[in-house]
């Protein structure tokens, strides 16, 4: 049933399919720009980005590395290393030999560290062995991302119990572009959006909402009701259910505004009620409780509002107890991420190719500062001061030395003991691993949704379920993959590597048939007569998606950590959004340069128009 | 736009609002100069536009150019048909509303003229572009009323159906609930497309229930919201009120033998027949009532409403019959039959009258010999009197039959809100919509276990939870208790004695009411008291006595402590011909130097009256007629024997000498005998 891929590294495709995906590629790119819903208004510049840059027919990011092409993108301020002259075996020289900072990978926190050196001035190499941008957090088309994930090459095992479906690979299979930090989402209103507002990163991502947001409970998907016009609508609520959410909502939203109005008093006089401290303390599931919200609401608020992704029902078994104070955050986010922008249809966006653009996105705003760019360059060594022992440079595949005061290094990177960081960055995620599957399939969860969040609370799937399992389906809409099919990330952190796998393989058969199970062809029977009828209903199998192809796999968790002046950045954790991912590099930012700000207000480097404002909708 | 402050309206420079005020003087008269001269040249026309760009809300601007618009058309009409430059005519005046529009998206004369072209029907309007305009209009406000107005008016332009605005209304109530003018437009096309019995709609039943169910998400989702409350008091409305008139009760009711004092049948002359229907009906006449017996034919009687706004409608009829006394003498006494034709269906009445010849213990003359003393004694002995009355009973069984699934649906919904008055202990919403329930299952479910001492205790929960609508609660609550306290013969009994002292009535036996001291504010259920003779509401919290009307039997009237600021609050009175006991005192008539209700009665010049002769007296003992109008109307309709007005502030020694000379047949005035 299950083997293990035999995957080679990534070879240069041929003309043929090279051409083909090309086509395909800019056939949807082209559209996309066009079509009306796709622009929020913060982003709109990008279609002109676009318009710009299509007709010179490039392909990916990606392909552009991996082909060696000159990089329109990054356009005449930047040095690409790789260029297109010389043969693929030679390593370019790099001139100057010393920089202030040398970043070697190119995941999302590497990027962002580059991009915040370079706007504050400082000189900056950003190397990447890989033939393509975004490391750990980069979107790779479907066979890329199999033998990237399976390659024993590096020597710590990031990714690991790779199981893939027996099936071919959906075809044509390059089409689909599989995140490896997915399930992921922002925020409309979190900092990493604010960071791509300030940085003008936003000049090359485009977004899209995601359409509904989802709950498996009691074997059947239902829609959370986030927003009172939400909850109005609901069909599964009771009516009791309703008045009680709405009530807390409306209790939680009085102790927002008047949080930020600064109102210090407890009961504010104006009506509005706050949330007493020592209720803050506690944990959120308690409060919850105190408000006398029922088991589901409370479900619905833990772990599809405020996305505890451990069981907090448990008392002090629990792993990792949200306060209360801590899911009135995340609500608050939620709810200002609401309306944000006009064209967003609720809180999350996710970006247009994949998460795997934002790196890039970052990149090229390093690279408008000055940062020089190498792919395709391993640092295969780290020079070090021989009476000190301290960290002047490095050696690069090619031979060269580069020397450099500050090092960022990715998290493969296998360092020498002598200068390995003892400072860890915050430990937030407390298991070591997290599980994650893809799954592609011809047919959404919801009929009328394209995107759609969706999660399985803890116990919803095995009594000892004891995390919430996230799942996101994404597609042809985002461009990442051709449209008809749908790619859903799956996710829930773990410590035993086998139980988390066990969770996404009970949660894929919850939402999913299976191909591999016989009776197939009734089950493609019914789901043509279901269609014909109407809107197929959730609740009977026959009308589930059928599995085209998926796999799961299980990836470490490693925290960033920093000694002197080599920082090690994080792999991508198991949230859901990069928040968490975004404080870190903060910090070791600061512990680079402290004084100097990260990526301040109005840093955008060519900020020729407006659009770099809030465009705020009001 | 609602829920969001109104930003304060910017400081002008000076020099700038002096400049446009002085423009705007300018172009209005200009504008006056061309409407008075009817010059409608194309210049003239323009200046009307840059005036309403500037200032939509004047009317004259609008008017000048609904003029300009027909003597032009009129023009061109003359010479040649050409629609294109009708066309061309009214997309200027389209147009120009538009601009309006864009500066007050809520200026009446913008709207109406809008309405006005398009309503002239001249060429096929460009419903797209309306629809459109209207969809970014409500989208900027989704609860613009005029918007909403001009939507039902394109929609019926257009011929929309009303299937499809119904549609549109439930796409608005998805996109926000708290839209009024969605749901009052729901209400609207339902009530139309029930009544029309548009397919998928004939089931009236399944129809509400849905509603019902759509609005509990509303109301549970946020109940501190109003809009959907007031879409529930309108299905509350449809569930409890039925759709046709009928006859709710009359006097005398079916198969009743009335008394007739011998002793006093000299004095009867008039015998009332009074007919009360469920809601305002009309057409009560010769044609729709027979009355059969051998002392009058139909003919001979003339059926009135009484009403207060002298309108053709009533709830009430009433009809007299004359010199009925000479036909009861013989031992049959008289039978009267009477058969109403009304709202599809045939109600038959019989009753009979007999000459009673019980004696009223020595009692002689015409019983206002002594003064009349409101302490009737309460006696068991009544009991037997009050079984034979059973007015109050008087109910349509059809409409108990096919009553299940209003009852079903109303204590489906009574369960659900006592549910959440559990949760939300101090929703007024909550509270009023519960006591609105139980009352209306109350009306439809006659006897039986009734929700009165839950009701009473909501509305005092009401009047203490929320102030500022305390007059409204103690309103319904009076009501409340009324229907309670009439509810049935056991509980009536309570408030009933036999007054001792009654002399003064040719119908047996006298019954007095008591309803004092009971926080009363408004009269309610007079359907029930129909028969009452002597009706004691003092020390209640009267201000309006509106329904006493009907008590057409009335001899014998307390109000005494009561709060009545003025002798209109007692215009009921003027009807009760019978009336010969009036008490008044300790009230606050004459404590408000302006009368405010008489702006909701009849103008006092529309009575014709012939005062004349007691006008010239009261001129001689130096009385200003114009002080004491109202009271002068009152007292002059009535034929009082007694009457107490101590303790008004309007009372004193001239206001004596007045009611004197107004009733010449008063015989005891404030307690003392008249001179």
């Amino acid at each position: 049933m299950h083997h293990r891929p035999s995957v080679k590294q990534p070879q240069p495709c041929d003309q043929g399919s090279k051409e083909q995906i090309i086509g395909t590629e800019n056939r949807n790119r082209d559209s996309d720009v066009n079509s009306q819903n796709l622009f929020l208004p913060p982003f709109r510049s990008v279609s002109f980005h676009f318009s710009a840059f299509s007709k010179k027919k490039i392909p990916f990011q990606w392909e552009r590395g991996f082909n060696r092409q000159k990089s329109p993108l990054l356009s005449p301020p930047v040095l690409l290393a790789a260029m297109a002259e010389i043969p693929t075996s030679d390593y370019p020289t790099i001139d100057p030999t010393s920089f202030d900072l040398i970043v070697s990978g190119t995941g999302l926190s590497a990027s962002l560290l580059a991009a915040a050196a370079s706007v504050a001035g400082k000189s900056v190499l950003h190397l990447d062995s890989n033939p393509f941008y975004g490391s750990h957090f980069s979107s790779l088309p479907l066979p890329s991302f199999l033998s990237y994930i399976s390659s024993p090459s590096s020597p710590p095992n990031l990714y690991s119990d790779v199981e893939a479906s027996s099936q071919s690979l959906p075809e044509p299979s390059r089409s689909f572009l599989v995140d490896l930090v997915g399930p992921r989402l922002l925020y409309c209103s979190d900092e990493t959006v604010d960071l791509l507002l300030r940085s003008g990163a936003s000049h090359h991502v485009e977004f899209k909402s995601v359409d509904s947001s989802l709950v498996y409970w009691d074997g059947k998907l239902c829609s959370v009701p986030d927003s009172r016009q939400a909850i109005f609508k609901d069909k599964s609520l009771g009516l009791t259910e309703k008045s009680q959410m709405m009530k807390f909502f409306k209790l939680v939203q009085s102790h927002i505004s008047l949080t930020r109005s600064g109102t210090t008093t407890e009961s504010g006089e104006e009506g509005g009620v706050m949330i007493p401290e020592e209720d803050l303390e506690m944990p959120f599931v308690e409060f919850l409780k105190k408000q006398r919200l029922p088991p589901k609401i409370r479900a619905l608020v833990l772990y599809a509002i405020a996305m505890a992704d451990y069981e907090q029902d448990n008392g002090d078994s629990c792993k990792m107890v949200v306060s209360t104070r801590e899911g009135i955050e995340t609500i608050s986010l939620y709810t200002s991420s609401i309306g944000r922008f006009v064209n967003a249809v609720g809180a999350f966006i996710y970006p247009m190719y994949g998460h795997g653009e934002l790196p890039q996105a970052f990149c090229r705003c390093a690279a408008v500062k000055g940062a020089l760019y190498v792919l395709r360059m391993p640092v295969i060594d780290i020079l070090t001061d021989k009476e000190s022992n301290k960290y002047i440079g490095v050696r690069l595949a090619s031979g060269q030395e580069i020397f450099s005061s500050k090092l960022v290094l990715d998290p493969s990177y296998q360092i020498p003991a002598s200068l390995s960081p003892r400072e860890t960055v915050v430990s937030s995620n407390l298991s070591s691993y997290v599980a994650k599957g893809v799954c592609i399939t011809d047919r959404s969860l919801e009929p009328n949704s394209a995107n759609i969040l969706l999660v399985f609370p803890p116990k919803s799937l095995h009594q000892e379920q004891s995390t919430a399992v996230r799942a996101l389906q994404i597609s042809g809409n985002v461009a990442v993959c051709p449209s008809g099919f749908f790619i859903v990330h799956l996710s829930t952190p773990c410590e035993d590597a086998a139980l988390g796998k066990e969770y996404i393989n009970s949660a894929m058969k919850a939402l999913f048939n299976s191909r591999e199970l016989p009776a197939e062809s009734v089950q493609a029977q019914t789901k043509e007569e279901g269609e014909s009828v109407e809107a197929p209903t959730q609740e009977e199998g026959e009308t589930k998606p059928t599995l085209l192809w998926c796999c799961a796999f299980v990836q470490e968790l490693r925290e960033a950590s920093y000694d002197g002046a080599v920082s090690i950045c994080p792999m991508p954790d198991a949230n859901l959004d990069f928040r968490n991912i975004l404080s870190t590099t903060r910090k070791l930012f600061q512990n680079m340069y402290p004084g100097e700000e990260f990526i301040p207000q109005n840093s955008a480097a060519d900020n020729i128009d407006d659009d770099a404002d809030e465009g705020s909708p009001e | 736009m609602h829920g969001r402050p109104r930003k304060a309206t910017k400081q002008e420079d000076p020099a700038a609002a002096a400049a446009k005020s002085a423009r705007l003087r300018v172009l209005q008269s200009q504008l006056l100069h061309f409407h008075h001269n009817r010059i409608y040249t194309k210049e003239a026309v323009s200046v009307s536009s840059k005036l309403l760009d500037i200032n939509p809300e004047i009317y004259t601007g609008w008017n000048y150019r609904k003029l300009a618009f027909q003597h032009n058309l009129k023009e061109v009409s003359d010479t040649d048909t050409d629609t294109e430059t009708i066309k061309s005519a009214i997309e200027d005046e389209l147009r120009m509303v538009e601009v309006a529009l864009r500066r007050n998206p809520k200026s009446y004369g913008a709207w109406y003229h809008r309405k006005w072209i398009l309503g002239q029907k001249l060429v096929l309007a460009n419903f797209d572009h309306e629809f459109r305009l209207l969809d970014m209009l409500l989208k900027a406000d989704a609860r613009n009323f005029h918007g909403w107005n001009y939507r039902r008016f394109i929609a019926r332009l257009k011929d929309v159906s009303e299937e499809e605005e119904l549609k549109f209304t439930m796409d608005m109530i998805n996109t926000n609930f708290s839209n009024y003018s969605a749901w009052h437009n729901r209400s609207m096309l339902l009530s139309k497309l029930l009544r029309k019995k548009v397919k998928g709609f004939h089931e009236e039943e399944s129809i509400l229930s849905d509603e019902f169910e759509l609005v509990r998400q509303a109301l549970f989702t946020d109940p501190s919201d109003q809009s959907g409350w007031f879409y529930h008091l309108w299905l509350l409305d449809q569930t409890s009120t039925p759709h046709k008139p009928h006859l709710v009760s009359s006097w005398p009711s079916d198969k009743l033998n009335i008394e007739i004092s011998a002793q006093f049948k000299e004095k009867c002359e008039r015998f009332p027949i009074i007919f009360c229907f469920n809601q305002q009906v009309d057409g009560v006449n010769l044609a729709t009532v027979t009355v059969n017996s051998k002392l009058v034919s139909s003919e001979h009687i003339t059926w009135k409403p009484l009403s207060a706004n002298n309108s053709r409608k009533s709830k009430i009829w009433v009809a007299f019959l004359q010199n009925f006394n000479k036909y009861c003498d013989n031992s049959e006494g008289l039978s009267v039959e009477i058969s109403l034709h009304c709202c599809e269906s045939i109600v038959h009445l019989k009753f009979l009258m007999k000459l009673s010849h019980m004696d009223h213990q020595g009692k002689n003359g015409d019983g206002f010999e002594e003064l009349f003393l409101w302490d009737c004694p309460k006696s068991q002995e009544i009991n037997p009197y009050l079984v034979s009355y059973d007015p109050w009973r008087l109910r349509v069984e059809s409409v108990e039959e096919d009553a299940k699934w209003h009852l079903d649906t109303l204590s489906a919904e009574i369960a659900l809100f006592k549910e959440m008055s559990e949760c939300d202990e101090d929703s007024k919403f909550v509270k009023l919509t519960l006591a609105r329930l139980l009352g209306a299952h109350n009306s439809i479910k006659s006897g039986g276990s009734s929700y009165f001492e839950e009701i009473l205790k909501l509305y005092d929960d009401l009047i203490k939870l929320d102030a500022p609508h305390f007059s409204y609660y103690r309103d319904e609550r009076s009501l409340v208790l009324l229907d309670q306290m009439t509810s049935s013969k056991d509980s009536l009994v309570e408030y009933c004695s036999r007054c001792e002292n009654t002399s003064f009535s040719c119908i047996n036996p006298q019954l007095c009411i008591n309803f004092s001291g009971l926080n009363l504010t408004r009269i309610g259920f007079v359907e029930r008291l129909l028969w009452v003779q002597i009706l004691d509401l003092s020390h209640n919290n009267l201000t309006s006595i509106l329904g006493l009307e009907a008590l057409q039997l009335l001899v014998c009237l307390n109000l005494s402590h009561n709060q009545i600021m003025s002798f209109t609050a007692l215009e009921p009175i003027k009807s009760l011909q019978s009336l010969k006991v009036l008490d008044l005192s300790f009230n606050e008539i004459g404590s408000h130097p302006v009368d405010t209700t008489r702006y909701l009665c009849s103008s006092p010049l529309s009575h014709t009256c012939n005062v004349t002769e007691t006008m010239e007296e009261l001129a001689r003992e130096n009385i200003k007629i114009g002080d004491f109008w109202e009271a002068i109307l009152l007292f002059e309709s009535l034929q009082l024997a007694q009457l107490d007005m101590q303790g008004n502030p309007v009372t004193n020694e001239r206001f004596r000498v007045l009611v004197e000379k107004v009733i010449p047949c008063l015989k005891w005035l404030d307690g003392k005998p008249v001179r």
